[in-house]
């Protein structure tokens, strides 16, 4: 299994762009920022399933992210967090 | 084929109280069905074992996992460390899903959702309530998790820091919930029987103790 | 800020309260659901991401129209048509058979 590229509590960027091909990255997460909460097992690339092609492994983790960096008009508390899962592939360091 | 092939005659049955749904796109499902099966890419017989199989998950499973967490403080914390570990100890395995196992305390609340689709650990906990593959539901609990959680009947204090999972492939999730005041000495089996399908969604936050007899 | 891509996409749009009532699953969902686990354990298709990927074709409003299993079924139908597990006249076909059949039900 190749090395994880992020630890936890790493801030991570999640990639804002939109393959014209099925992926796991919902619209509202896209271009956010969050924390590295845990390092997750590797994982066939959803992008890359189309028959043939194969399924490369990448690894995965969970990152958190603060509800009112994803929403500016948020009405709960501040502290309300949103846990997603993102791929490695989909990730880049953060101030 | 013939009228008669029995295979062919499997495939169609529906028993009296199974009526075939009349929607266009259900009846797509039904004719790839019966093609499939008519051309024996699967049978009836395994048809009905996957269903039986799947019918035998249900929210009973997660709930032993829970009371069994409540009464053992080690099993507790190597159920939140490594999940698909750990119900495998009790004889679940949910691979190639990733289990993990979310723990609600005073100051944390965790509900579960699948945006995307409407992912569910269906092999531990059964179906999925339909409210859970809803679009309002899907839509709404990530961006006012407090709001949808009062429409279930869970009004969390504001110091109550609410977690919203998403869960897009490859993980399941199931969460914890805390255990009630008032049942120290509890069996296992006492305990499970506490816990409800919506508490390990998150969507249920207090579980009721029953009436005293 | 991107946007939605696809029906599917859909966490944080508006919209109404949850209906939070029971739906017990019908027998024809178990099927649809079997067939779907079936056709992966039989090697018909690859992986649950083909499934997912036909959910995400479909257009708006056949998405918005269709039940779970209903998408489960045109999903599935999609991919094994594009596959050529099945052929798209044979499927035609048989839906009209049943078609029929239901109707020829409904009279008797």
């Amino acid at each position: 299994m190749s090395e994880a590229q992020f630890g936890v509590g790493q801030r991570v960027r999640i990639a804002d762009r939109t393959p014209p091909v099925h992926h796991r990255v919902p619209w509202y997460a896209k271009g956010k920022t969050g924390i590295v909460v845990r390092v997750c097992e590797t994982h066939g690339e959803p992008e890359k399933f189309i028959r043939g092609d194969g399924k490369p492994a990448r690894r995965l983790y969970r990152v958190r992210i603060a509800q009112r960096d994803l929403w500016s008009d948020y009405a709960g508390s501040a502290d309300d967090k949103l846990d997603i899962e993102i791929f490695e592939h989909w990730l880049e360091p953060a101030e | 084929m013939s009228e008669h092939d029995h295979h062919h005659d499997h495939a169609r049955t529906f028993q009296p109280d199974h009526p075939e749904p009349t929607t266009d796109a259900a009846r797509v499902g039904l004719a790839l069905r019966e093609l499939l099966i008519e051309a024996g890419h699967y049978t009836a017989q395994e048809e009905q074992a996957v269903i039986a199989a799947m019918q035998g998950a249900s929210p009973a499973n997660g709930a032993r996992i829970a009371a069994r967490a409540w009464a053992d403080e080690g099993y507790r914390q190597r159920l939140l460390d490594n999940a698909a570990e750990a119900i495998h100890e009790l004889g679940f395995d949910l691979a190639p899903y990733e289990f993990t196992v979310l723990e609600n305390t005073e100051r944390v609340h965790n509900v579960i959702v699948c945006t995307l689709c409407s992912c569910y650990p269906r092999a531990l906990l059964g179906m999925s309530p339909a409210w859970y593959k809803s679009k309002s539901y899907r839509a709404r609990v990530v961006r006012e998790p407090r709001k949808v959680l009062a429409e279930f009947g869970v009004e969390l204090d504001d110091d109550v820091e609410v977690r919203v999972h998403d869960s897009t492939a490859e993980l399941r999730y199931m969460v914890l919930p805390q255990r009630p005041a008032g049942t120290d000495g509890w069996s296992e089996e006492r305990l499970a029987s506490l816990v409800t399908r919506d508490a390990l969604i998150g969507t249920q936050r207090e579980l009721p103790l029953p009436e005293e007899q | 800020m991107s946007e939605p891509w696809g029906p599917h996409d859909v966490g944080g749009l508006d919209a109404g309260p949850v209906d939070t009532s029971e739906h017990d699953t019908a027998y024809w969902e178990w099927q649809i659901d079997a067939m779907v686990r079936l056709a992966l354990k039989k090697g018909l298709i690859s992986d649950f991401a083909e499934l997912r990927d036909g959910i995400e074709k479909l257009d708006a409003d056949d998405y918005e129209r269709c039940s779970y299993y209903e998408r489960w079924a045109k999903a599935l139908a999609y991919a094994l048509v594009d596959r050529g597990v099945v052929n798209r006249e044979q499927l035609d076909g048989k839906v009209a058979t049943i078609r029929a059949r239901q109707k020829g039900q409904a009279l008797s």
